[in-house]
């Protein structure tokens, strides 16, 4: 064992001394930029916008398990402070903000005052619509009726999450609640998706990036989804599939042919400046098979790993 | 006189709470505790495959993610452990996985949702001397090395913000409350700049989850039966991942014996009348964080603690634990033992005479119970089986003055929280990632096993409960299902989760939950700020999703 330079060797590590350098900054833009699709010649555009003004951001909590916001809180490129306190301006987040109750309540209506038409309203979870909606209550109003006010008062609602997009988990058979996704609880109000299980945090700060380079948000496919992110499938770009030697976990139960996400191309939790180690990570790196998160319904669309008839057991060799 | 001040909602939280005191004579005589979601995770199991229940238990919370996972994983081992034994290499990762979760939560808690309770962002921008900020950051710990003009960009930072218009997450909080002035500037500032880095440092903690268990929030890499990693590696794999491994753990470990553990040190340190409200009588602790050997041994003990008795810790009995619903949402009037337990959502308004919660009221023997870091340690300490419990305790109330009996407090439940991690993150460094790694070196050994098979049990009934320890206290699963014909599916579903346990309503008896005894007799000098009752709720680190489900 190396025991004698345990922690000492190849240590990237120090507490951060001030905000990230310009180097790493450009390092992350051009990240973004890649998750965009974008050539290099992008990557200063990119640091602009993210340099420039500042975007006031309401965050709506709905019937959710904030599984959404920790994956916002892993943003590496740029790192959430960089977000929440210097790109854009997180004018209501419930697991962030320092006040609460009254007080945080009365954020919410300024921001919604103040910003009417400008901000990006971002929603995390599903929506209950039963019985009134009173299975979800903040400050002694449904989430269904902070819904109606709020939304409407936005530039643009991003459902970031399986839950907000499509209802996710709380909408699963037997959903007593009437859990919906924020589009179908709306009536069908336009939102653009950003699903997933949780959700890549790298296509919601791109999806923010284009809206800050072009004044607009970039195209969507028939589900709301952004197609630079949503636009090929995981098997598409998945690295079992481009390599003859690896085990393709179709067998298992894998949904990355029929699951459009990027998850195969960006990856998870930027492990890309640890020493060594893989380009990010997912799970079929750890030999777990894709299910299926950025697809409506995925939860009741058949049980997880059963292939064929077949419980898929431990990864184990069966079929074809 | 008296008159009520609501929190809703409280913020700095995971999913959503409302708590509602009453006060008279500037102190509070009586709270009620609301959690104000339901979204039905357990009827939502009811028919499904038991094989995928932990897809579906994960996503109860998506902060402690794993341990929802492994625990309905092994409550379903369990329901069938004489077919197979989880094999060690299963079991050190599970552990590892674990840790993680455990230390990552800990300090995104301590820094991002309860530091702002004891350090007023104003009194940070109002330190002038950088000098002084430095001697007082090495005052703290020799091992800080910032500099005056790391602090000058910080406070430069903050300043912007503040002056900048748009305060966003900092904007309306009680600053300016006479509760703040505890700490000086220098101090406050040192707080808010370790508040800011522990955004960025938490990213790279929880690597090890994306190491191990494919991303995070929610990993994947569980399965009954072991984990599906593929453990048979070439050397150059091994060293990569030994090396990251072993390199996040030391990072976390630096951060939590430079920063973490001190700081909360500081916040002990100055604010003493904590040491003395916001506790509670009982304590329970189902044991667990990591499973030390295949034999069963526990990294945490368990056990329960009566009336604050730390020196006689009592045995568990799974069979006295009962969820009350008598002042909860749910149809139904009886304590049942979660094995048998029921869901029955029944809407009936917010009445504090009446029902007032989604949360169920957990007993155990009849008592409402804290659960958490505090129990955990106490529990150990108690039973004196873990000398480094024991030591990190000890050397705790040396430094800050505090007695034992400090610890049932607001202040002693945070400092325990730092003390585990503590604990934890040392013997992920120190042992578990050798463990792991000397195990599975190819040059060395060919046991890379990492799952077994299993089938299903031929009876046509099935039933398995697992006991164990989440970041935020014990958390147990119950699941029974039928199993014939090939195609089992689930009959019932229980979840009795941390969150539960101390923010539950009243029972049945009349019995206030732990949160709503804890807040009594707490002092409040503002009704507008009830900035010392969030203090003592924040401690618990609540978690109203999970607790509810």
């Amino acid at each position: 064992m190396h025991e004698d330079n345990r922690g000492e060797a190849d240590l990237d590590f120090a507490p951060p001394r001030k905000g990230i350098s310009r180097r790493d900054f450009l390092k992350y833009c051009g990240l973004v930029a890649a998750a965009l699709g974008l050539d290099a010649t992008f990557i200063p555009r990119i640091a602009q916008a993210w340099g420039g003004t500042r975007p006031p951001i309401i965050w709506l909590q709905f019937a959710e398990c904030t599984g959404c916001t920790e994956s916002f809180l892993r943003s590496t490129n740029p790192f959430l402070d960089d977000i929440i306190f210097g790109a854009a301006s997180l004018e209501y987040h419930e697991t962030l903000m320092a006040p609460s109750g009254q007080n945080a309540t009365q954020n919410l209506l300024n921001a919604a005052a103040n910003y009417r038409g400008q901000f990006i309203c971002i929603c995390e979870g599903a929506i209950p619509t039963a019985d009134n909606g009173v299975y979800g209550m903040i400050g002694g109003k449904t989430m269904l009726q902070i819904a109606k006010d709020i939304c409407p008062k936005a530039k643009a609602v991003i459902s970031f999450g399986a839950c907000a997009s499509f209802g996710g988990v709380a909408a699963a058979n037997g959903n007593l609640t009437g859990a919906r996704g924020v589009h179908k609880a709306l009536g069908g109000y336009p939102t653009i998706n950003i699903p997933g299980c949780p959700p890549n945090p790298i296509t919601l700060v791109a999806t923010l990036t284009t809206y800050l380079l072009n004044g607009s948000f970039p195209p969507l496919d028939g589900y709301g989804r952004p197609l630079f992110a949503y636009g090929t499938t995981n098997h598409e770009n998945c690295e079992r599939k481009l390599s003859c030697s690896a085990k393709c976990l179709y067998y298992y139960g894998c949904r990355g042919r029929t699951t459009y996400n990027n998850c195969s191309l960006v990856k998870f939790n930027n492990i890309v400046n640890t020493p060594g180690s893989p380009d990010g990570c997912w799970p079929v790196q750890v030999n777990a098979p894709c299910y299926g998160c950025s697809e409506p319904r995925f939860w009741d669309r058949s049980n997880f790993f059963l292939y064929n008839g077949h419980y898929i057991n431990a990864c184990e060799p069966v079929g074809p | 006189m008296s008159s009520k001040i609501v929190i809703d909602p409280i913020t700095r939280i995971e999913g959503h709470l409302r708590v509602e005191t009453e006060v008279a004579d500037g102190q509070v005589i009586k709270a009620w505790s609301t959690g104000t979601l339901f979204r039905g995770i357990e009827p939502i199991l009811k028919n499904r495959d038991p094989r995928d229940a932990w897809m579906i238990t994960q996503r109860v919370c998506g902060v402690c993610t794993y341990v929802h996972g492994i625990t309905s994983i092994r409550a379903v081992e369990n329901s069938i452990d004489s077919f197979f034994t989880v094999p060690e290499n299963a079991r050190i990762i599970r552990n590892l996985l674990g840790g993680a979760q455990f230390v990552h939560d800990h300090i995104v808690h301590f820094y991002a949702l309860h530091l702002l309770d004891w350090v007023d962002v104003t009194r940070a921008i109002a330190a002038t001397d950088m000098d002084a900020v430095v001697t007082a950051d090495q005052a703290i710990s020799s091992s800080r090395t910032r500099d005056a003009a790391f602090f000058a960009d910080v406070k430069q930072r903050l300043s912007d913000i503040a002056g900048s218009g748009q305060l966003g997450p900092l904007a309306n909080g009680y600053w300016g409350h006479s509760g703040y002035t505890n700490l000086s500037p220098e101090l406050s500032l040192i707080m808010m700049a370790d508040y800011l880095d522990a955004l960025r440092i938490q990213t790279r903690i929880i690597k090890i989850h994306a190491l191990l268990g494919g991303k995070n929030p929610h990993p994947q890499s569980m399965l009954i039966g072991g984990v599906s990693l593929d453990l048979a590696m070439d050397e150059s794999q091994w060293s990569a991942l030994y090396s990251d491994l072993n390199n996040l753990c030391y990072e976390a470990k630096t951060f939590v014996d430079t920063f973490y553990l001190p700081d909360v040190a500081v916040i002990a340190s100055a604010y003493p009348e904590y040491r003395a409200i916001g506790g509670t009588d009982n304590l329970l602790c189902f044991g667990g964080v990591a499973d030390l050997s295949s034999a069963g041994d526990l990294m945490f003990p368990r056990g329960a603690i009566f009336n604050r008795a730390t020196g006689s810790v009592q045995a568990v009995n799974e069979a006295a634990i009962t969820e009350h619903v008598a002042r909860s949402w749910y149809a139904g009037s009886a304590a049942l033992n979660p094995a048998s337990g029921a869901t029955a959502p029944s809407y009936t308004g917010l009445d504090l005479d009446e029902k007032y919660s989604w949360l169920k009221a957990p007993r155990y023997n009849g008592q409402p119970m804290e659960v958490g870091p505090l129990a955990r340690v106490m529990v150990a300490y108690g039973l004196g089986a873990v000398p480094a419990i024991t030591q990190l305790v000890g050397d705790f109330l040396a430094n800050t003055g505090m007695a034992l009996s400090d610890m049932y407090s607001t202040i002693g439940r945070t400092a325990a929280r730092a003390i585990e991690t503590k604990f934890i993150i040392d013997s992920m460094y120190a042992d578990w990632v050798n463990e792991l790694m000397n195990r599975i070196n190819p040059q060395f050994t060919t046991d890379t096993v990492g799952r077994v098979g299993f089938t299903l049990p031929p009876q046509p009934t099935c039933s398995g409960s697992f006991l164990t320890e989440a970041p935020r206290g014990a958390l147990g699963h119950w699941v029974s299902y039928s199993s014939g014909g090939g195609n089992p599916q689930i009959v019932n579903y229980q979840m009795v989760v941390p969150s539960t346990w101390n923010f539950g309503p009243r029972d049945l008896s009349d019995v206030a939950g732990p949160v709503e005894q804890a807040l009594i007799g707490t002092p409040v000098v503002n009704q507008q700020q009830p900035l010392e009752v969030l203090r003592t709720v924040h401690s618990f680190d609540p978690c109203i999703a999970c607790a509810v489900h």
